[in-house]
């Protein structure tokens, strides 16, 4: 009988405290994310991605940049991916580990996948912030700029840039930095308009707190949620634009490479029977798309279920 | 209407102007130029080629000059690297085969992303639905640069049933691969966006008055459900055009099919900037005209805008 009342003091006493914590609306979207199976795989893809572009490293047995003597000239018979002489993923044409490759392709695609978007963010949030908050003619100036730079054919004038200033990995970052923001600022402005007067805003305002200030302190946390989900759909729209480019030879330069540059390589090879090349960048690239998609969508279903 | 349409040209035009100041200053800035060699010309030699190009002006004459040719006889001046060629040439040369492989490629995005978003829709949780679903998602993340490869690998090199690159206006087997390589992703997206507003639509009071007042069911779709349901699928048209002219790009390299992508890469690796700048100014033109037509359209077709 002893243990029983035990039992039932501590089923009490969560039972009440579970009462007394209540669910904040950020518990709930993550219950409801966790129950999302998609989303979860997604997000275990990702980290498994990202263990992957962190410590392939320390696994691989050759650097990226070392030619296999022995494979050389011979890839299509001796290039495969094998377990013996240490090319997991077998090797490129010129006789290089493309399990180390692939490591530094998807360093550099996270990276500027997440680079990109983090740009996007903070230039896209303040932008359409302040073009919300302040209003008038201000936001119809600055609004109506975002709209001439939105019906720019950004693509060909990333490619303008990148050929006249250098290929190099700033200019891709400066070039993508300068068009991702452009929706960001649209989606924050129309958020901001509806929070604008709300009372917490007019109570900052009452008590003179500097408009800089609400909109740093006030409006954008207010915005959080939104920002997060369009952020995770942005960095597969950012690795994507990376790609397209390093695809075409015009993004990111050896000895660097990029999933967009080996999916480049190994489609030029395929014909003479060295798939894997295309295999493994390829299958990177699409299952970290669909985890970066998938969160993306958990993401927003969990912070506004009502629209599911 | 009209004073709309004239409100969206009077913010074309500047917009158009813009691009062209913004890639012109772009190209004046960019170091080194057009006949920069690794064995250096004699000065003597820099300076005819300058003259005979323009460059010795000022950089506000030379801006005006082009826009000049441009507004005046659509002339986009000489390729610097080609002295034979102009750049109208260049252009003309590519620009049809892009338009034809473009054109298909967007209308069957919109034709089959709209019916399988709309069948979708209709068996709403059916197999039909997680068919469409399935199919959308994973063609989402199968952009141009990966089919192209894909498609070529299983029709050219497995099965051997189509030309693995090359063009021809006569043979329609040259342009499948463009074609579905260009527009398999804007598919997908085109049926998730299809697929959800038609679902709105179909839950909405005047979709059940219509059904309670006994009309059959496929004119309750045709008539009543699928003109608001594709609003949000006309909005998205513009960008899925820009793409389709940016992913030509991909194609016209990975097929050899020489549109105009071609030579804006070929200018592209060969700094041959006129080139490169008269691409991107008529691909802008293209871009800002197209995205006034799907705005007319819009206003058109929905009752509620107010122009």
């Amino acid at each position: 009988m002893v243990i029983e009342e035990r039992k039932m003091q501590s089923l009490a006493a969560r039972l009440s405290q579970d009462e007394v914590r209540g669910r904040s609306p950020w518990a709930d979207a993550r219950k409801r994310f966790v129950r999302n199976k998609a989303a979860m795989a997604g997000l275990i893809i990702l980290i498994l991605v990202g263990l992957f572009a962190l410590l392939g490293e320390y696994v691989a047995a050759w650097s990226n940049d070392e030619l296999d003597f022995t494979v050389m000239g011979q890839v299509a018979q001796m290039g495969m991916p094998s377990l013996q002489n240490g090319h997991y993923f077998g090797t490129d044409d010129l006789g290089r580990d493309l399990f180390a490759r692939t490591v530094q392709g998807t360093q550099i695609s996270l990276m500027v996948g997440i680079v990109g978007a983090a740009i996007a963010v903070v230039v896209g949030t303040l932008y359409g912030a302040t073009a919300g908050y302040v209003g008038g003619r201000t936001d119809q100036f600055m609004m109506r700029a975002v709209d001439i730079l939105m019906s720019i054919p950004y693509m060909f004038v990333l490619i303008l840039l990148l050929v006249m200033f250098g290929r190099s990995m700033s200019m891709l970052f400066l070039g993508i930095g300068l068009i991702s923001w452009l929706d960001m600022s649209r989606i924050v402005r129309g958020q901001t308009l509806s929070l604008k007067n709300r009372e917490f805003i007019e109570a900052a305002r009452a008590i003179g707190v500097p408009a800089w200030k609400i909109v740093l302190r006030h409006v954008v946390p207010n915005l959080l949620g939104v920002v997060a989900v369009y952020a995770t759909l942005l960095v597969p729209l950012m690795i994507l634009t990376e790609s397209f480019i390093s695809f075409l030879g015009l993004g990111v330069q050896e000895p660097l490479t990029s999933w967009g540059a080996l999916i480049s390589e190994g489609a030029g090879t395929m014909n003479y029977g060295t798939l894997w090349q295309l295999a493994f960048p390829l299958f990177f690239f699409v299952i970290t798309l669909f985890g970066f998609f998938f969160v993306g969508d958990g993401l927003r279903d969990a912070l506004d279920p009502k629209d599911r | 209407m009209f004073a709309y349409i004239m409100r969206r040209l009077a913010v074309a035009i500047p917009t158009l102007l813009l691009l062209i100041v913004f890639s012109f200053v772009l190209m004046h800035m960019a170091p080194g130029g057009p006949f920069t060699q690794e064995r250096a010309l004699p000065p003597q030699v820099i300076a005819n080629l300058n003259a005979k190009y323009g460059l010795d002006q000022p950089l506000w004459r030379q801006i005006a000059s082009y826009l000049w040719g441009i507004v005046a006889n659509f002339d986009f001046g000489p390729s610097f690297v080609y002295p034979d060629r102009t750049v109208n040439q260049l252009i003309a040369a590519g620009f049809p085969v892009t338009l034809t492989y473009g054109t298909l490629s967007f209308i069957a995005a919109v034709v089959v992303g709209v019916g399988l978003g709309v069948v979708a829709a209709i068996w709403h949780n059916g197999f039909l639905d997680y068919l469409a679903v399935g199919i959308s998602i994973g063609a989402q993340v199968l952009p141009n640069f990966v089919m192209a490869p894909i498609l070529v690998l299983v029709f050219t090199l497995w099965y051997r049933m189509l030309p693995g690159g090359g063009w021809s206006f006569e043979d329609p087997s040259y342009w499948i691969m463009p074609v579905i390589a260009l527009g398999t992703s804007y598919m997908a997206s085109i049926a998730r966006i299809t697929r959800s507003s038609m679902l709105e639509v179909l839950g909405s009071n005047h979709i059940r008055t219509a059904r309670a007042k006994g009309m059959p069911e496929h004119r309750v779709i045709l008539r009543h459900a699928l003109k608001p349901a594709l609003l949000p699928v006309i909005s998205y048209l513009g960008p899925v055009f820009v793409s389709m002219i940016t992913g030509s790009v991909v194609i016209d390299v990975y097929f050899s099919t020489g549109g105009i992508g071609k030579a804006f890469v070929d200018s592209a690796l060969n700094r041959d900037y006129a080139v490169m700048m008269g691409v991107t100014i008529l691909v802008g033109a293209l871009t800002i005209l197209f995205n006034l037509v799907v705005d007319i359209l819009y206003a058109w077709i929905d009752p509620k805008i107010r122009y």
